[in-house]
């Protein structure tokens, strides 16, 4: 089965595509950015700030069940041009990752079919393969609590 | 973890690549590994003991020497390493498919 996502990062360059086919509407996908409140519910993020325009800034905020902020991330919007391209920034906040520039390529398909191609650049090669490696590196950890917690209760 | 970020920092230098592959195709003593390389003799002998050290190669005693192997199940995590980062792009879109469907469907009624 061909994977729906696919990840293309060349060695030694500080840059990589994300491409994605959607059962969705071109407009339907563009929507998804476009609406603070859709996007909140796919993000899984509150959106603070969504001026969904060129010039216009976002901002979002993911907080704890203890209301706690453990993630947020904000950018500008250098071009939103609706069912076609969108060019921004994004910068996690309080990391040591530095601003990233993004353009996101809308595609019709067909007229219930999409594609996005989501071109990140990174200010080093260095940067983008630590930004790669993060999840890895997340889901190594996690497996060593868990080995740590088992070792724990075994004790 | 620190042991894992060593994998990566063994996998960076590229003469430890180099060693890499040339283990690859069969298993070598440190002589034969070093007599590929320009580089001075104690030099290979520490890329060989980092790489041992994050399990990227095996040694095993065979006689009076030390052979060492490649270990393809830790080589095969690396080329892997960027599937977690797929997976969660995956999961973000999928999210995104279903909120928009549902949104779509809420809209036709």
């Amino acid at each position: 089965m061909e994977l729906k996502t696919k990840i293309h990062a060349e060695d030694n360059r500080q840059e990589l595509v994300i491409t994605r086919k959607f059962d969705l509407p071109v407009e339907l996908l563009f929507k998804a950015y476009e609406d603070a409140g859709l996007f909140a519910k796919w993000m899984g993020t509150n959106v603070v700030k969504l001026e969904a325009k060129k010039h216009g800034g976002y901002r979002f905020e993911t907080t704890s069940p203890e209301g706690h902020v453990v993630f947020s991330a904000n950018g500008t919007f250098h071009e939103f041009e609706p069912n076609k391209r969108i060019v921004r920034t994004f910068e996690m906040e309080n990391t040591p990752f530095e601003v990233q520039l993004e353009f996101l390529e809308f595609e019709k398909l067909t007229n219930d079919t999409s594609q996005l191609t989501m071109h990140i650049v990174y200010r080093s090669v260095a940067m983008r393969n630590q930004m790669l490696q993060l999840p890895f590196a997340q889901g190594l950890s996690m497996a060593h609590n868990r080995l740590q917690e088992i070792a724990e209760k075994l004790k | 973890m620190n042991l894992r970020r060593d994998v990566f920092q063994a996998i960076a230098d590229p003469t430890r690549r180099s060693i890499l592959m040339l283990v690859a195709t069969q298993a070598m003593t440190a002589g034969t590994i070093a007599s590929n390389f320009d580089t001075a003799r104690p030099t290979v002998s520490k890329h060989l003991q980092i790489l041992t050290e994050c399990q990227l190669l095996r040694p095993e005693q065979n006689g009076r020497e030390i052979y060492y192997h490649l270990n393809p199940e830790k080589m095969k995590e690396i080329a892997e390493f960027i599937e977690p980062f797929r997976k969660m792009w995956d999961e973000r879109f999928n999210r995104l498919e279903d909120v928009m469907k549902n949104y779509q469907s809420k809209n036709e009624q």
